[in-house]
């Protein structure tokens, strides 16, 4: 019984940690898709005295990815009204060229005023419009829930391996004696502590499980799946294997660290 | 005779700097049987901490089996160990094993194959009369029956040298018999180097022995 809540803490501590990291990834990979998502959508107007070609956009800032000329014929339409053909061929040459630019991905907001300032210093350019209002109140709003979820996953960390560290201690005690009589009769290190080794291993093993179990439930749970679709996003919430093999790499090192330190911190009792 | 424990100009200390032993010189030949005695707190216990490593020499030289102790690496002092038993007064015996792996446990060690090793342990536990008890734990034990688990454990992988810190300390009269005979075999049997810190020696010796006494953190032999 005893034994089985040594474990039981150890596999509790370390579920908190790999539940932690996943949620994160999650958060992770739904900025970045949502970045796609807006990176696709998004687009800034450019207007300009004169024609220009797709390489004279393209030279001006690296995240410009794409160009198109807007065509200027509904606004013709609008007020040729009552014009003959020859004023309305004159206002065709006097109307400014508009280009609609897509970008390689969604810019932060230094990189999208140093756009704002690179356009500008086109002899060409006179305005821009790059609606970045709409967009950067999500965008933000994102990148804070990231950073809540960050912190979060840190202090989850941090109190956690302080827990499991206190564990570990408690193992040491608990195997000091054995250790200590092994060493008596000329035990490498390795052999006296591979009880420990053994512990960790597995109990990383089950907590990897665990949470393997609980992503691969959360995974397919129709309510989460909508709530993505509600924002218009596909994410992977667990990858099977890669993801799996995350979490239980994170908990073995974790583990083997951490008995690492406490087989290094025994002292022999004579 | 070949020496297994030359000491020269040996001083022990503990971290707080006081001495204990003080520039000792001694040796002791291959196959003796010898009884380190004096008072209490004169030492006795620090120098056979000294054979086995657990404490390092301050000062001097200390040499045990082949091994040079003052300064010597974990490696060499595990090869030194892994030929050495040991007993003590509280038996040190892993609580959570039974009888039978604790006697195993230098085997274990020493790589021996797990049938030559069953094999040992079998005659050892009716060496010391304990067959019946292979799969008890040492808390199942009286202090005598755990004393002779702690002589088997010593025993078990034919050391050139047994450590024996007051064995019948806290026995009575028929175990520390027991253990005092299970000592003389072996060291007549298999000519294994014993050496036993104890307060008196009894008087029931049937083999030759040496005598050193510690006093004043100097060691001398007794004639």
């Amino acid at each position: 019984m005893k034994s089985f809540k040594n474990h039981f803490s150890l596999i509790i501590a370390l579920f908190s940690i790999l539940f932690s990291i996943q949620v994160f990834m999650i958060v992770e990979r739904s900025i970045d898709a949502y970045k796609q998502n807006l990176a696709k959508n998004y687009t800034v107007i450019v207007v300009s005295q004169k024609a220009l070609s797709k390489d004279d956009l393209f030279g001006i800032n690296k995240l410009i990815s794409e160009s198109d000329e807007l065509s200027a014929e509904n606004v013709i339409k609008r007020l040729s009204t009552g014009m003959n053909k020859k004023n309305v061929d004159l206002l065709k040459l006097s109307l400014p060229k508009f280009y609609k630019l897509r970008l390689s991905y969604y810019p932060s907001s230094d990189e999208l005023k140093q756009l704002r300032k690179d356009l500008l210093k086109h002899r060409y350019i006179t305005k821009i419009e790059d609606f970045s209002h709409n967009h950067d109140t999500t965008y933000k709003l994102l990148l804070l829930l990231k950073g809540i979820v960050s912190v979060f996953s840190i202090v989850v960390m941090v109190v956690t391996v302080l827990l499991i560290f206190k564990e570990l201690k408690i193992w040491q005690y608990q195997h000091n004696e054995r250790m200590s009589i092994m060493g008596l009769f000329g035990a490498a290190s390795w052999l006296r502590s591979a009880v420990l080794y053994r512990l960790a291993i597995v109990d990383a093993l089950i907590s990897s499980a665990l949470t393997f179990v609980a992503f691969t439930y959360i995974s397919s749970s129709r309510w989460i799946v909508e709530q993505f679709e509600y924002i218009g996003i596909k994410v992977t919430i667990f990858d099977t294997l890669n993801d799996f093999l995350i979490l239980l790499a994170v908990s073995m090192i974790l583990s083997i660290f951490l008995v690492m330190l406490i087989v290094l911190g025994h002292k022999e009792e004579v | 005779m070949d020496k297994v424990i030359i000491a020269k100009d040996l001083s022990l200390s503990y971290s707080n700097n006081e001495t204990i032993i003080n520039k000792a010189n001694f040796s002791i030949n291959a196959g003796s049987f010898v009884f380190i005695t004096g008072a209490s707190g004169s030492g006795k216990s620090t120098l056979l901490k000294s054979l086995f490593g657990a404490l390092k020499p301050k000062q001097g030289s200390l040499v045990v089996g082949g091994v040079e102790l003052k300064g010597v690496s974990n490696k060499r002092l595990n090869f030194l160990r892994r030929h050495v038993g040991i007993v003590f007064q509280d038996y040190k015996l892993v609580k959570e094993w039974n009888i039978e792996k604790n006697i195993m446990l230098p085997l274990i060690i020493n790589g021996y194959d797990k049938n030559v090793a069953h094999n040992q342990v079998d005659k050892l536990l009716q060496h010391v009369r304990l067959k019946h008890q292979a799969g008890k734990f040492p808390k199942e034990l009286s202090g005598g029956e755990q004393q002779r688990v702690a002589m088997a454990r010593a025993l078990s992988h034919n050391p050139i040298l047994i450590l024996a810190d007051e064995p019948t300390g806290n026995l009575d009269d028929y175990s520390s018999q027991l253990i005092w005979n299970l000592l003389e075999g072996a060291s007549e049997q298999l000519n294994t180097t014993i050496i036993v810190v104890t307060h008196n020696i009894p008087q029931t010796m049937n083999i030759d022995y040496k005598h050193f006494h510690i006093e004043y953190g100097s060691i001398h032999e007794v004639v």
